[in-house]
């Protein structure tokens, strides 16, 4: 009994706060759009009875953004990436007896070689399904490219922001493990301080920043770096800019968990055994930080993809990332039931760096325990 | 068969493999290693033995050139080593916490060393598989670091830092997390492959019994300073200070004035105490003061007076039986505590001596150690 109220109470939480939202959200996907309030069709009556009502719901949403074409391509991506990367490690260890080299000819290669065989994979598997399913070709058929486009260019935007941001915060958790002990507190108190205020305030800061008259743009003038004001501001540079910004916190902090628990002496034992400096760092520091790496870009990975308030602010008309789609349709069309299959589709989208960040940890958890 | 015996450090010729030259190492304004000189020979197995915080860890340090000295020189076979970084050393150290990569195999974490020298592919794989043989490890060789028990990862760490043959293996308290009856066993193992090997040794340990088990010559050391270098018997047998005879192994100490008489000296060190007589080439003043130190193992102890030199009388206030020996504590009348230990050759529980019982002590003018300071 007490098991099973234990059990009740995170199940609880996850019906009240995901499932019965996710159902609705769901359930308005497969309507209609209609003047009235609220502005889609059907709406639940027990006079019709619940068969009238599950007759009415269609997948016309979904087609119309191009769902399915967009899954596949997820997927498709996602079978790359799982083929591509063991095949790295393999060819490397096959081949070039482990030892690895960052930015050597060898890594190229290795390189080469997996992402062929991940295309290959995915031309196999796409190629078998489409001949026992022919049906399945049907679904990348698409109605309006402009859902597609912006969820490419999200995946995009998002993979480049955390690679920067990756670039950025990985000094700076080195640096703070690396300090001395009595200043690390404050530091991380540094780290964390622009959470105390409001995201959105700051976010509009940039936009001071970065405008044309705006302070980046002065400095440089008067330093006379550039003759003209740079245009950032309205462009994706500012979204990566903002991005880089906001979520360098979720990057840095589980980086320096990881590094701030390697043992300095095993840097001291690679460089006993033979290595340099550099080696030392490739070959020690980056393994044992990987589960903070990887666990730092997915926690910027998930957010930036559905994003809404940085492109909006900081970003241009060119600028397509769903989350401003999504704002769009549900406040500007009013267009609820295309909204809500675009969020639909986001968040199938999300499992997946989702369900890989929970590997990460466990892994993690199970190497610590 | 004839042997030889190893004792490089008592030949003028021999040409010391590590040279300390008046080395100063200094953390600010702290000292951890004040003027200190000392040659290592080649194939020793040498121990740095001193309490906690005495700078043996400073030392290894130094010599695989994660510590600069602050002055003086150390030279390894003749050259100065201070320029040469950690990497381009020919000395491997095994860390205290062994240090071993837990992201690597048992056998990637041993040819570790191997790949960064850019050796063919097939030797590193000879020269890992040898070593795993060498420490019994051949069937953990896939697992990983967190996938053994300690005194396995201790063999990992020994293998990993043998496995480039270095000129010079440093050991930091190698043992101190191993269970005594393992690191006995690993103590032996240790001097095993020491001597198959040849290669010289360097251990760092505050447990005396290691240093005397496993070393060819032992350095006792005080707050940055050497107290005494010699082979285990010599620095047991003749300490060269009060320190180190207290620092190594059980014994009791007594402070007095000496007078010489013939070739040894007469000890006064208590009102209404007999003096006692102990043999020693030291020149002392008439008067001098000394200390008299006095190991228990030389100490017997009878139920009636002993018609020789050195006999003091007491009462057992104590009993250490710990089965091979029993060890007593004799009090005098003046309350000094006198230590005697003998030997349970009997396998009878009844002792010969007990509680409160009135015993004699007595040691010959041999046995007792002269100190002057
Ligand atoms: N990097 C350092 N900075 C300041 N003091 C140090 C440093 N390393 C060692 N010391 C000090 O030097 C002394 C000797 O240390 P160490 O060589 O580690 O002793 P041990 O004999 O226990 O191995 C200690 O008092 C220690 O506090
Ligand atoms: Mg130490």
């Amino acid at each position: 009994m007490r098991r099973f109220v234990l059990i009740a109470v995170p199940f609880l939480w996850l019906l009240a706060l995901f499932l019965i939202p996710f159902g609705i959200v769901l359930k308005i996907s497969l309507s209609d759009v209609a003047l009235a309030r609220p502005p889609y069709v059907p709406q639940f009556s027990w006079d019709e009875g619940i068969r009238a009502f599950l007759s009415q719901l269609d997948f016309e949403n979904f087609a119309f953004i191009g769902a399915g074409a967009i899954v596949v391509t997820v997927v498709a991506i996602a079978l790359l990436a799982a083929v591509a990367f063991p095949v790295y490690g393999l060819v490397f260890r096959r081949f070039f007896g482990g030892g690895l080299k960052a930015l050597s000819i060898r890594s190229l290669i290795a390189a080469v070689v997996s992402v062929v065989a991940g295309i290959l994979a995915v031309v196999i598997v796409f190629a078998v399904i489409s001949f026992f399913f022919p049906s399945v070709v049907s679904l990348l058929e698409v109605d309006d490219y402009l859902y597609f486009q912006a969820y490419l260019s999200s995946l995009k935007i998002a993979a480049i922001s955390t690679a920067l941001t990756l670039l950025v915060g990985y000094p700076m958790a080195y640096g703070m493990a690396r300090s001395p002990n009595s200043w690390r507190p404050t530091l991380m108190m540094l780290v964390i301080l622009p959470f105390w205020t409001s995201f959105l305030i700051r976010v509009y800061a940039w936009r001071g920043i970065l405008s044309q008259e705006g302070y980046l743009n002065q400095v440089l003038l008067w330093l006379g770096v550039i003759g003209e004001p740079l245009t950032i501001l309205n462009t994706n540079t500012a979204v990566y800019i903002g991005v880089v910004y906001t979520y360098l916190p979720f990057m840095i902090l589980p980086i320096y968990a990881a590094l701030e628990k390697l043992d300095v002496s095993l840097i001291e034992a690679a460089e006993d055994l033979g290595c340099s400096r550099s080696s030392a760092f490739w070959l020690v520091t980056i393994p044992l930080s990987r589960p903070g790496i990887v666990a730092g870009c997915f926690l910027v990975f998930i957010p930036t993809l559905g994003e809404f308030v940085i492109p909006s602010l900081l970003g241009g008309s060119g600028t397509l990332m769903i989350g401003k789609v999504l704002w769009e349709e549900f406040f500007n069309n009013r267009d609820w039931p295309v909204a809500s299959a675009v969020a639909i589709i986001l968040l199938l989208i999300l499992i997946v760096p989702i369900v890989l960040f929970q590997r990460n940890q466990q892994r993690q958890a199970e190497a610590g325990g | 068969m004839t042997q030889t015996v190893f004792a490089p450090w008592t030949d003028p010729a021999a040409k010391p493999l590590i040279r300390f030259r008046h080395v100063t190492k200094r953390f600010g304004d702290f000292t951890a290693i004040e003027d200190l000189s000392l040659d290592i020979y080649e194939r020793e197995f040498f121990a740095l033995l001193g309490p906690s915080g005495c700078g043996k860890t400073t030392m290894m340090r130094m010599l695989a050139g994660f510590e600069d000295p602050t002055e003086g020189t150390i030279e390894l076979a003749g050259e100065d080593i201070g320029a040469v970084p950690p990497n381009k050393r020919a000395v491997n150290m095994m860390f205290q916490s062994y240090a071993l990569f837990p992201h690597l195999t048992v056998r990637d974490n041993i040819a570790f060393g191997l790949k960064r020298e850019g050796k063919p592919k097939d030797e590193i794989h000879a020269r890992v598989e040898e070593m795993l043989r060498l420490v019994q490890l051949q069937k953990f060789a896939s697992r990983k670091p967190h996938q053994i028990s300690g005194g396995q990862r201790q063999r990992v760490a020994l293998a990993r830092s043998l496995a480039k043959a270095p000129k010079l293996l440093l050991l930091d308290e190698p043992l101190g997390a191993l269970d005594k009856k393992l690191r006995e066993e690993t103590q032996f193992e240790l001097m095993d492959i020491q001597e198959k090997t040849g290669t010289t040794f360097v251990i760092v340990t505050h447990d005396q019994e290691e240093a005397m088990t496993v070393a060819s010559r032992i350095a006792v050391m005080k707050d940055g300073a050497l107290m005494q270098v010699a082979t285990p018997s010599q620095i047991y047998e003749n300490p060269s200070s009060r320190y180190v005879a207290d620092f190594l192994g059980d014994v009791t100490i007594l402070e007095g004035k000496a007078t010489k008489l013939g070739d040894a000296y007469e000890v006064h060190w208590a009102e209404g105490q007999p003096p006692l007589r102990a043999k020693s080439t030291l020149a002392l003043a008439d008067g001098a003061g000394c200390h008299l130190a006095i190991r228990p193992e030389k100490v017997e102890i009878h139920g009636e007076k002993p018609a020789d030199d050195n006999v003091l009388r007491g009462k057992v206030i104590d009993i250490g039986y710990l089965g091979n020996i029993s060890t007593y504590h004799v009090q005098l009348a003046n309350g000094q505590t006198i230590r005697a230990q003998s030997f349970n050759t009997e396998r009878d529980t009844r002792r010969a001596f007990t509680w409160e019982d009135e015993v004699w002590v007595n040691w010959t003018e041999n046995c007792a150690v002269l100190l002057d300071h």
